[in-house]
């Protein structure tokens, strides 16, 4: 410590063992992370195993689910899964990809901008930048729907959504029952509450994403259509979409892995009911709900039923997760090679 | 209506074989004038006022949800909601106390177990030479986690907490919440750390820093704020969390005590699980207490959320 006069000096011996050791606790756990995560997935497949044994594969396709003959099948469960995602995934990407365009065009940003021309402060230092500002909070405000826990969405879905379409659905019904998406009346839980749910939940994952696709397209494309004598809208239809196509199936792709593993809102809202429909109007089940609804109170054997379920649900989402998440990152990487 | 093909080819076709010429010879100008006659312009406003109704439907449940909210919650917000203990079935008034209560504790216990396998992994990740085989896999799974299906993680902890020690427990619903956080914080971590400018690092260890020294003392207080920002996230969603809960937390009607002591390790509330339990219920006054639940818990959530956010933004200015 004498010839510690120095601003700098070689680390002392205790240092040094103490860097190593904090080397040696970052590995560690970088190690365990990964090590978790495949524990995580061997104990899911583990606990499903004497069931895959016994079941096999025509757990996948029958449509019995009856613990007192001992008789189990999920092909409705995956059915309403498919189903559910699925149609929400059609509504959630055209409402989330036409909030995406509208926020990366600026739209509001110009809206602004013309109601300031009109006051002659369009370049004020402090109003000129309100345009900016309200961009900002619109795209905050379709990310606090993402904020929102899903047993809220849950719950607002039982109490104002199924109420609301109800009169509409049953109208439907009555009108147009030959048309087997309308061939039940709505009771109450159902798949189409459930559906316009989810579509709701999945929204902000792809306007954020879908965004910065479309927000990353080079300005210079933009440019050139413009030269061309293109409209806007040519301009947005023929290029700035095809560019970003690849950013948005990807932010989809995510969405509709969100869809698939998404529970309590569709527990609360889909009916559970174990039938295979076409109807829009009558309750269905899916997976994570399956799970939700039947593990609380199930028996020991029928938990280790319930795993395999579980390992069809992961199976799915991490295909869906992996194939989304390669598509994204080809995208960036061809966005960035182009530039 | 002509496509910008048709007007790009038609200006590409004049160009080469007439170089002398008019070169916009093929082009009909009077197609490129904006009027509201042109088809083109109609259907460039059409589906402007198309995209802008979109985005305000779209934002319609979101005022939706507040507003009810606020009026079906609020309405019966008072004091004794945070105090008492949750009503039986026919009985009045209540509270969800130890909801609010045991939601705390799993969300802190869920905070201490992936706070620091996040952090550290994150610095592993971000310190690691590119093409690190260790940081590829570590990165992987976090990506992994990120889309894992939160009723996944319920059944993981029930497998392997709760089966084992053979009881509900607050303990297991803190393992579950905490593998949905973990993705966030690594990944938030990771990325603060490589914020970090590569001048500060280099100056630490050119005045002899050891690396743990540089990564303690410039690296980490520097990324803080961004570090902190995804630890608030990670909470802000952790909050929210019901399906995890459900079958390892399970929800109990009783504070989360035995004799004078907290226990961890039996059956602990949660403001999601009660808002899940009672919303099915047939009773008024449960239904109204799930609204007041919602709310209480939404406030937590974005007050969260924005203190969260707020830090982020303030990282990006310095």
């Amino acid at each position: 410590m004498a010839e510690a006069k120095a601003i700098s000096q070689a680390p002392t011996g205790l240092q040094r063992a103490s860097d190593s050791a904090f080397r040696g606790l970052c590995y560690s756990f970088a190690w365990l992370s990964v090590l978790a995560v495949i524990f995580i997935v061997l104990r899911i497949a583990f606990a499903a195993a004497p069931a895959v044994r016994q079941y096999g594969l025509g757990f996948l396709t029958t449509r019995t689910w009856d613990p007192n003959t001992g008789q189990f099948g999920i092909l409705p469960e995956i059915w309403g899964t498919m189903c559910t995602s699925g149609l929400a995934l059609v509504i959630g990407s055209a409402f989330g990809v036409a909030a995406a365009v509208f926020l990366s065009e600026g739209y509001l940003g110009g809206f602004v901008f013309s109601l300031l021309k009109i006051f002659h402060v369009q370049f004020h230092p402090f109003w000129g930048k309100l345009p900016e500002r309200v961009e900002q909070v619109l795209k905050n405000l379709i990310e606090l729907l993402a904020a929102i826990p899903s047993v809220v969405y849950g719950l607002w879905g039982l109490f104002v959504i199924i109420p609301l379409i109800r009169p509409a659905c049953n109208w439907l019904h009555l009108k147009m029952g030959w048309f087997a998406p309308f061939g039940t009346d709505l009771s109450g839980p159902g798949v189409l509450p459930a559906v316009l749910v989810l579509s709701i939940m999945i929204l902000p994952t792809i306007t954020a994403i879908s965004r910065d696709a479309l927000v990353s397209v080079p300005p210079k494309l933009r440019m050139a259509a413009y030269g061309l004598g293109a409209t806007q809208w040519e301009t947005i239809l023929a290029v700035i979409l095809p560019t970003a196509a690849r950013g948005i199936l990807g932010g989809i792709l995510l969405a509709f892995g969100r869809a698939l593993g998404e529970t309590m809102a569709l527990a609360m809202l889909v009916g559970n009911a174990n039938s295979i429909t076409i109807s829009l109007f009558s309750p269905a089940n899916t997976l994570a709900a399956l799970l939700a609804n039947t593990f609380p109170e199930a028996q020991h054997k029928e938990v280790g039923i319930l795993m395999y379920a579980a390992m069809v649900l992961l199976g799915i989402t991490l295909v869906v997760n992996m194939i989304g998440a390669f598509i994204l990152q080809r995208a960036s990487a061809g966005l960035e090679g182009g530039k | 209506m002509a496509t910008p093909d048709a007007t790009g080819s038609s200006l590409l076709s004049t160009l080469p074989g007439e170089p002398d010429l008019n070169p916009f010879a093929g082009v009909d100008i009077g197609e490129l004038e904006t009027s509201l006659r042109r088809p083109r312009t109609l259907i460039n406003i059409l589906l402007s006022w198309l995209v802008t109704g979109m985005t305000l439907v779209a934002l319609v449940p979101l005022f939706s949800v507040i507003w009810m909210l606020l009026w079906r919650g609020g309405r019966k917000l008072s004091l004794a909601l945070f105090t008492q203990l949750p009503p039986a079935a026919l009985e009045q008034g209540g509270g969800f106390g130890n909801a609010i209560v045991g939601t705390l504790i799993i969300v802190a216990l869920a905070a201490l177990i992936s706070m620091p396998l996040g952090i550290l992994s994150a610095v592993f990740m971000a310190q690691a030479p590119p093409g690190d085989r260790l940081a590829g896999a570590v990165r992987f799974a976090a990506k992994v986690l990120t889309g894992f299906p939160s009723i996944l993680a319920g059944v993981f902890a029930y497998g392997a907490i709760v089966l084992t020690t053979g009881g509900y427990s607050a303990i297991a619903g803190a393992v579950a919440v905490s593998i949905l956080m973990l993705p966030t914080i690594m990944l938030t971590a990771e990325d603060a750390i490589r914020m970090v400018p590569a001048k500060m690092k280099e100056a630490a260890i050119g005045m002899g820093a050891t690396r743990t020294q540089t990564v303690l003392m410039v690296l980490l207080p520097t990324a803080f704020p961004g570090i902190l920002t995804g630890i608030m996230l990670a909470v802000a969603r952790a909050a929210g969390e019901t399906a995890p809960l459900l079958f390892t937390a399970l929800f109990s009607n009783y504070w989360p005590l035995s004799g004078h002591h907290p226990n961890l390790m039996q059956p602990t509330a949660s403001l999601a699980v009660l808002i899940y339990n009672f919303a099915g219920m047939p009773f008024q006054n449960q239904v109204e207490m799930a609204w007041s639940a919602a709310l209480v818990m939404v406030f937590m959530v974005l007050i969260t959320n924005l203190i969260g956010q707020s830090l982020s933004r303030r990282q990006v200015q310095s």
